[in-house]
């Protein structure tokens, strides 16, 4: 560690001199004012008597331990509650905040702030966010033995720490997280099956916080991901509207699960609130049956007519954008829509230019009813090895596709 | 009327999805060492004892119910709350003296264990050392839900104490009369009796084990009143339990000749003259109630441990992961069931041992609750209203005055 460095352990009921070296109180606490910096530390409170004073960063002079803090002004002004301010004693420490790049939920035992000296004064600005034994060392410790001795002792215990930067504290308030500039925009870039461990492990109203400000999409790829149960507690929680955006951005048969485990009443609202064409896909798999071939299946996919060839293909696909991550097979319909083959996309890549798609297809056409039992497809994607089943409707037209990804959840929740 | 079933049926459905935490908590409590005090009580005093029931389980139910309240409403644990309203030392010196408490506690889970099979001739060499083996197991490679179900199965084996209670064929006219008049001698047995039933019931564990299990489970304020319900049913079938414990070693040992017994196992083989049945199915309970307390012990223990002083916990995480959570409960075991195989070891003291750390404990415990549950910020409108505030003071400052009391009688008999 660069320079001089001060735990907060340390600096709380560190001793505060004036001009005249008389002592004026103890360091209560400390505060960061997100709005102005992110990391500096722009207010001491001092205790002095009944009352507390704030110290602002521009009046010290000088912060060393075991010297205590000594002012450069003495203009100090009576403490009073100020939303701006993240406390770090009473909003920091002992709470729970999200570890970005360790993707996980810690709990603060305790800070370290680098003592910084621009020539005129010394600032502290927080660098890391204490975990683990080395901390809770410190936090038992405090003020039992003195800091020269508590940092000695500590030594051989392996430090824990996560770098300021890649903390994200929680807020379930969202006027106070808009005055304390606390946003989730770092979790937007995890994946979403960390994003969904993390929301796992909070409590509901941080849970909700989360699912409330992050993006939409983010927010529907982690919602995919979490407990079906708790997807629905989260569900309820949210504004209709915002409930609704992210459904939207929900595979239509996840979409369509996550409403089903809903009160009808509240799944109705959220389904109100949605775009039509989102809102009809999801309404039509509502109508299966959970545990049928209808409840699992997908209505996105890429159906060509018989005749097609390989140029249409491509052309397909490239108006179905969204699709394009997990698309493995294309199908051939009929003139009814019935689902004549099945076409390994692999082969689109070695077939002569011009080709006729129907040369391409899979030897058979497996095809399951939307009424099938979730047993039977999971048997069929045993037997027959497939990435894709295509499922029909009563009157044999193609409905929608089950893939692997849909039997792996039933396999693993069942 | 079609309406009313089916809100009925409702009903029914959302206290089946809530059922657990609050059955498996009071059941637990019937433990190797719970059996021991009431079938003491039975066979030194009969029925007179009964009336003690009663206010036991309203005591219970006040304390049981605010454990879910919280978890339901802020939907984190026990000790996450200590630990974020009264800081990390207070947090870490109730962690010490839990986990000291609970490993005595394990202890006489494993010795309930190896007694009640030693009556079925099996020795204690092979089955606390398998018994042992098959609780890590079940709790490291299952998973909460199907570990929640063996539980729930496990609370249903009670019924073999109230079958066992039958069979002895009490007089259940003295049992119905004792159970409503409270009976008061000033003998010193007796009173030391009825502390240690009061001292039995409500223990520090519980508090802890129960909120996390609430909010394991998900349940939120919506589905609160099944919730409450849950834990109110399982407090009452716990005392039944006891009730016919005490019933049963009353007819067969009380009315025979009163005597002292020294443990559960003493009191099972008092019931053979009441033929095999009631012998069998008295020792079955026993081996039921401390296999099941020597899973939920060490699992709760290391889980509120790992909460309270952020560390990672859950049987989801790898033991890579979780470090100091699989460290604790595989200590917790082999601790527990190791001593009981160690010749001479001095158990008797270890469970008194366990009792005074129990009873210290408890005071602290309870008043953070009853402190925690009236922050507004924290509860909102779910804080206790004022009357259940007096009952809960009421209980808080009996229990601890009993406790104390157990905790004074036990040092000096030792």
């Amino acid at each position: 560690m660069a320079g001089d460095y001060l735990y907060f352990t340390e600096l709380a009921g560190m001793p505060v001199y004036d001009l005249k070296h008389r002592r004026i109180g103890r360091v209560r606490d400390a505060a960061i004012v997100p709005v102005v910096d992110s990391s500096r530390i722009d207010r001491v409170l001092v205790g002095g008597g009944d009352s507390w004073l704030t110290i602002r960063y521009d009046q010290i002079q000088s912060i060393a331990l075991g010297k205590g803090i000594a002012l450069s002004d003495e203009q100090l002004t009576p403490y009073h509650e100020d939303e701006f301010m993240l406390r770090i004693g009473r909003d920091l420490l002992d709470q729970q905040i999200i570890d970005v790049t360790g993707r996980k939920v810690v709990r603060v035992n305790d800070l370290t702030f680098e003592i910084r000296n621009d020539g005129e004064r010394d600032t502290l600005v927080v660098l890391e966010v204490d975990i683990g034994i080395r901390s809770i060392f410190r936090r038992v410790l405090q003020h039992a033995l003195p800091p020269r001795w508590i940092r000695r002792l500590q030594e051989p215990i392996p430090p824990s720490s996560i770098k300021w930067d890649f903390c994200n504290v929680l807020e379930p308030d969202p006027l106070r997280r808009l005055r304390l500039n606390i946003s989730y925009e770092k979790l937007e870039r995890m994946h979403p099956a960390d994003l969904a461990d993390i929301v796992e492990e909070l409590s509901h109203a941080e849970r909700e916080a989360i699912f409330e400000s992050i993006d939409s999409e983010a927010a529907a790829e982690a919602l995919t991901e979490v407990d079906p149960k708790m997807q629905a507690s989260i569900l309820e929680a949210l504004e209709p509207e915002k409930a609704a955006d992210i459904v939207e951005e929900m595979d239509p048969d996840e979409a369509a699960d996550a409403l089903a485990e809903l009160e009808d009443e509240t799944s109705e609202e959220i389904l109100d609130e949605m775009e039509s064409e989102p809102k009809t896909d999801v309404q039509e798999l509502l109508e299966y049956e959970e545990d049928t071939a209808g409840g699992m299946m997908n209505t996105d996919f890429v159906a060509l007519p018989e005749d097609a060839l390989t140029a249409d293909a491509t052309a397909a696909i490239e108006g179905a954008e969204e699709l394009l991550e997990t698309l493995n097979t294309l199908f051939l319909v009929d003139a009814e829509g019935r689902p004549t083959a099945s076409i390994p996309l692999a082969r689109l890549f070695v077939a002569q230019p011009g080709a006729r798609l129907k040369e391409l297809a899979a030897e058979t056409l497996i095809t399951a009813p939307a009424d099938e039992k979730q047993h039977r497809i999971t048997e069929l994607f045993d037997k027959y090895n497939l990435l894709t089943l295509p499922v029909v409707d009563e009157e044999g037209k193609l409905a929608g596709v089950i893939t692997a990804d849909d039997v792996i959840s039933v396999l693993r929740n069942g | 009327m079609l309406k009313q079933i089916r809100r009925f049926r409702y009903q029914i459905l959302v206290f089946l999805a809530v059922l657990g935490p609050g059955f498996i908590t009071a059941n637990v409590d019937n433990d190797s060492g719970g059996i021991f005090t009431y079938s003491a009580a039975g066979a030194r005093f009969g029925y007179l004892p009964l009336w003690t029931l009663i206010p036991i389980t309203l005591a219970l139910i006040v304390t049981q119910e605010m454990c879910s309240r919280m978890g339901a409403v802020t939907g984190k644990g026990l000790s996450d709350l200590i630990r974020e309203e009264f800081g990390l030392r207070v947090t870490f010196v109730i962690m010490t003296l839990l986990v000291l408490a609970n490993m005595t506690n394990v202890m006489a889970e494993f010795a309930g264990v190896a007694s009640s099979l030693e009556l079925f001739h099996i020795s204690r060499y092979i089955s606390v050392p398998l018994s042992a083996a098959a609780v890590w197991f079940l709790v490291v490679k299952g998973n909460y839900k199907s570990v929640e179900k063996i539980f729930l199965f496990g609370c249903l084996l009670y019924v073999t104490y109230i079958i066992s209670g039958f069979l002895v064929r009490p007089d259940w006219k003295a049992a119905a009369i004792n159970s409503v008049e409270p009976k008061l001698m000033l003998d010193k047995d007796y009173i030391y009796m009825l502390i240690g039933m009061v001292g039995t019931t409500i223990a520090p564990w519980m508090q802890f084990y129960l909120q996390s299990a609430v909010v394991e489970k998900g349940i939120t304020v919506k589905d609160y009143a099944a919730s409450r319900l849950e834990v109110i049913v399982g407090c009452i079938m716990t005392d039944v339990v006891a009730f016919f414990i005490i019933v049963a070693c009353a007819g067969a040992i009380w009315s025979i000749h009163p005597r002292d017994i020294g443990s559960a196992a003493e009191a099972a083989l008092g019931l053979k003259p009441f033929g095999q049945y009631a012998f069998l199915l008295f020792s079955a309970g026993l081996f039921n109630a401390s296999i099941f307390a020597a899973c939920i012990l060490p699992l709760s223990t290391a889980y509120t441990v790992c909460e309270g002083l952020g560390f990672e916990s859950g049987v989801n995480r790898r033991m890579r992961e979780a470090p100091v959570f699989y460290f604790l409960y595989t200590l917790l075991i082999v601790a527990g069931a190791g001593v009981i195989l160690i010749p001479n070891f001095p158990l008797v003291r270890m469970i008194l041992l366990s009792q005074v750390l129990n009873g210290a404990l408890l005071p602290f415990v309870l008043i953070y609750m009853v402190l925690l549950i009236n922050k507004k910020d924290l509860m909102g409108v779910w804080t206790n209203p004022r009357w259940f505030n007096l009952v809960v003071w009421i209980t808080v400052v009996v229990m601890i005055g009993l406790t104390l009391a157990l905790v004074g009688i036990t040092v000096r008999g030792t």
